[in-house]
């Protein structure tokens, strides 16, 4: 078998990995750092992005601001510690990333210029119009182009970490091109791999993001935490799923209902004014906003369409000028994709899963529990978004922790030795598991399409924006048979040449085990709190569950839950209020 | 209208296969399905081992740029409302080695988006401490449209002269090195200007314009190369002129 080496391993291209892959280069570079991305590193999900980035930068703002927006918008279930830590580090990165040449929207004056956001309080979000993740992703890969330490491995697909001796020492992966497996070691691992939106029906999230790298860690012994907190985004475009950013809010539009009414200021988020006003109504947070979305179709006034229901985001009163300045590319997938002009019509709209607050256990380092093991950005759980994300804490949070994670696992690397002896027999073990289980298999009867299909269903019916004890169970016990099932699996191509049904195949796998730590997770947590809502327990519960939640995988393959403390700084735990 | 549409799509498998072929699939006709939908219609119900990149279906990432009906384009964002009543064909786009069935080798791209140095260049570079570079937004705008490429490779694969010399550094890559040179707070257009006015760089484009044509994000490559061939000729005739130094 074909055996590289290196030092430390990035595994994900997108804005997390790349971030760390340029702080291994720029603190220690004697160190050889290699990036492994089952896509082209600019194809990575990041790109996706487009309201904006957040950090303070502006007189009026203050860093205890920004970490207040972000721990009651987490319900108080962030790390306040790693809340300061990343408001502290968060203009610096921004900073770094515009010296780098990302074309941030600018003031007249040539400042860069930040606009409001959902769930906060002083305008602090920087953007790049409405293509921020775009810009910010092209910007760091061609900024990497210029590290000649920096070697890539661009479509490979990780199938296996390699651990010994207590010690992730590397991965085993397939080079897509010709179907080679080979084992790349490493002194330190650092999984930047994204979340799992694919594990759901209807999402924004792009077709590779399926938690490989939350499987890949969870395998190995790393607990999930907190991956009963799903993000739906209030605002995806039916059918699609293709999200319209929050920044069409917070420059001013409305939510309407059937009758043209601005039905959030029913459910206490403030009353609507014409103009925008921070933290309240269209502004609230993204997990209030979309269940105000499902007690509005509760009450029959939702409209309904060939792919559900869904209510109005009415753009219109912005008028052409600002819409093409501020949000282009809302117009643009409007155009495109629905066939409406917003500048003319209202933008059909209902919630979309859209973000994991869970993810890999890690500290304020991007440590993982297991050695020499890191992740960074969706994959990996802190925690400072707690029960739910602010709007435009996510490309921050991927700069600020993804340098985080490249220092640490640097620091860490530098003080290894070689890999263990072993690793090339592990790495034949996976090479005859994928044979056995996949290339060469025959007489299954399952496909592909159809357990994903399955998988889907339970998790919008078990997962989705509420919950409960029956559902939950069941869905539970649904996804144990889907595992059983997926042992039956049949491949229609057996073909070692870039072979995209192998890598659907193991993608699946990794999102039933994703599946089954959230359904687990959420069952267990027999409270409300941000984005997991219990009918049958409505109510936060600090006593019992001012948590994290800690899925570890059993022998048998199903989760565990465990749970640890959360910890709180300076923000006792307090009330989520919104609009006055 | 129809209720199925024919998708006549090409395969190519270079463990048995000498050459391509086709294959067509009858897939079912939806107003709001792309192209996209419809092969993965055939991959998931007809037949699992046809081969294509995709990801984020919303037309940013660039992974999906195929040929339908002999146009490279993005399929995530074409239609089969626009192709009725078909056969829709779709084909690996052009001028790049086929690795399998739709997806192709674009190694060589990716080799030549370094060499033009894509990447922020100065003398000296300012601490984040000392705060950002001021870049109005009349500055923003002078690169701004450069900056929107996904390199999605439709302008590769539109281009006669990259069909005809590989060796030529392309539109994309052209185009990615005028965002830099144009962008207020680069100062390497200088040494990305040698490495253009070589042989393989910008002289060998005759205008054409297909690349333009193609682009979905409307960036113009066409025109960043003109732009560039204007700078490079007047660089070369100041350099006779004054040939003692002329930056």
């Amino acid at each position: 078998m074909d055996l590289h080496t290196c030092d430390v391993l990035v595994v994900g291209g997108g804005g997390a990995g790349l971030r760390a892959a340029i702080a291994v280069a720029e603190t220690h570079p004697t160190l050889r750092v290699a990036v492994i991305s089952k896509v082209y590193p600019m194809r990575s999900h990041t790109v996706s992005a487009e309201g904006g980035a957040a950090a303070v930068i502006k007189a009026a703002d203050s860093l205890d601001e920004h970490a207040y927006d972000t721990i009651s918008g987490g319900d108080w279930l962030c790390d306040q510690d790693a809340v300061e830590a990343f408001v502290r580090e968060a203009p610096e990165e921004m900073l770094r990333l515009e010296h780098w040449g990302c074309p941030w929207s600018r003031e007249p004056d040539g400042h860069v210029a930040v606009r409001p956001f959902g769930g906060m309080k002083i305008e602090r979000t920087w953007f790049a119009a409405d293509k921020t993740g775009f810009h910010l992703l092209h910007t760091l890969f061609q900024t990497t182009l210029k590290y000649d330490v920096i070697e890539r491995y661009d479509e490979f697909f990780v199938t296996k970490l390699l651990v010994d001796d207590g010690r992730c020492q590397g991965v085993v992966v397939v080079e897509l091109a010709t179907g080679q497996v080979r084992a790349i070691t490493a002194k330190a691992v650092i999984l930047c791999t994204g979340g799992c939106g694919k594990i759901f029906p209807f999402t924004t999230n792009a077709n590779i993001k399926n938690g490989d790298g939350m499987a890949l860690a969870y395998r190995a012994g790393a607990p999930l935490k907190d991956m009963e907190f799903v993000q739906y985004h209030p605002t995806g475009l039916p059918f699609t799923g293709i999200l319209i950013t929050e920044a069409a809010r917070a420059e001013g539009g409305w939510l309407l209902n059937k009758d043209g009414y601005r039905y959030l200021q029913d459910y206490d988020l403030g009353t609507p004014t014409p103009k925008p006003v921070l933290r309240s109504m269209e502004l609230g947070p993204r997990d209030r906003l979309s269940q105000c979305f499902v007690k509005e179709q509760e009450k029959g006034r939702t409209l309904e369409g060939p792919y559900g229901h869904y209510v109005h985001l009415d753009i219109r009163h912005l008028g052409a000028k600002v819409i093409d300045r501020k949000i282009p590319f809302v117009r643009e997938l409007c155009l495109k994709y629905v066939g409406i002009d917003p500048v003319k019509e209202m933008i059909p709209v209902r919630p979309v899963v859209h973000y994991m607050m869970g993810g890999i256990h890690t500290d304020i380092h991007g440590a993982t529990p297991v050695a020499g093991l890191y992740a960074a950005g969706e994959a990996a759980c802190v925690s400072i978004n707690g029960a739910n994300r602010l709007g435009s804490n996510s490309l921050t949070e991927i700069l600020v922790f993804g340098a985080r994670a490249g220092n640490a696992a640097a620091a860490f690397a530098a003080e290894q030795r070689g890999a263990s002896p072993s690793l090339v027999a592990q790495a034949h073990d996976e090479q005859g598991r994928l044979e056995a289980r996949f290339l060469r298999k025959t007489g299954g009867k399952e496909r592909i399409a159809v357990l994903r299909a399955e998988m889907h269903q339970i998790m919008e019916e078990s997962a989705g924006i509420y919950r409960t004890e029956t559902v939950l169970k069941e869905g539970a016990g649904k996804l144990k048979r889907l595992q059983e099932r997926f042992q039956d699996l049949s491949l229609d191509d057996h073909s070692y040449t870039f072979n995209t049904e192998l890598t659907s195949a193991l993608e699946l796998s990794y999102m039933l085990d994703g599946a089954q730590a959230i359904v687990q997770s959420a069952l267990e947590r027999r409270e409300s709190r941000g984005s997991h809502q219990r009918t049958d327990y409505p109510q936060r519960d600090d006593e019992r569950f001012l948590a994290h939640s800690l899925a570890y995988r059993a022998e048998d393959g199903s989760p565990r839950i465990e749970y640890g403390p959360v910890t709180v700084t300076r923000w006792p735990p307090g009330k989520r209020v919104y609009g006055r | 209208m129809p209720s199925t549409v024919a998708l006549t799509v090409a395969r190519y498998r270079p463990e048995r296969d000498s050459e391509p072929s086709f294959e067509t699939y009858e897939v079912p006709y939806r107003k709001d399905w792309v192209v996209l939908d419809a092969l993965n219609h055939v991959k998931d119900n007809l037949d699992g081992s046809l081969s294509f990149r995709w990801s984020c279906r919303m037309g940013v990432c660039g992974s999906c740029g195929m040929k339908v009906n002999g146009t490279p384009k993005l399929t995530c964002a074409t239609f089969l409302s626009d192709y009725l009543p078909g056969p829709i064909r779709v084909e690996p786009l052009d001028y790049f080695p086929v690795i399998r069935d739709l997806v192709v080798d674009i190694t060589d791209f990716v080799r030549k988006l370094k060499q033009v140095k894509p990447w922020i260049i100065r003398k000296e570079e300012k601490t984040t401490g000392a705060g950002e570079y001021l870049q109005t937004p009349d500055q923003l705008d002078t690169y701004k449209q450069f900056s929107m490429c996904i390199n999605c490779m439709l302008c590769y694969s539109a281009c006669p002269i990259y069909g005809l010399e590989p060796s030529f550094i392309g539109p994309a890559a052209i185009a990615l090195a005028q965002r830099y040179n144009m962008d207020s707070r680069d100062e390497g257009a200088g040494e990305r200007l040698k490495i253009l006015s070589e042989h393989d760089g910008i002289w060998q484009c005759t205008f054409v314009g297909e690349c333009t044509k193609v682009c979905p994000k409307h960036v113009d490559p066409a025109g960043a190369i003109q732009q560039y061939k204007l700078t490079a000729a007047t660089h070369w005739v100041k350099s006779l002129l004054l040939p003692w130094g002329t930056r």
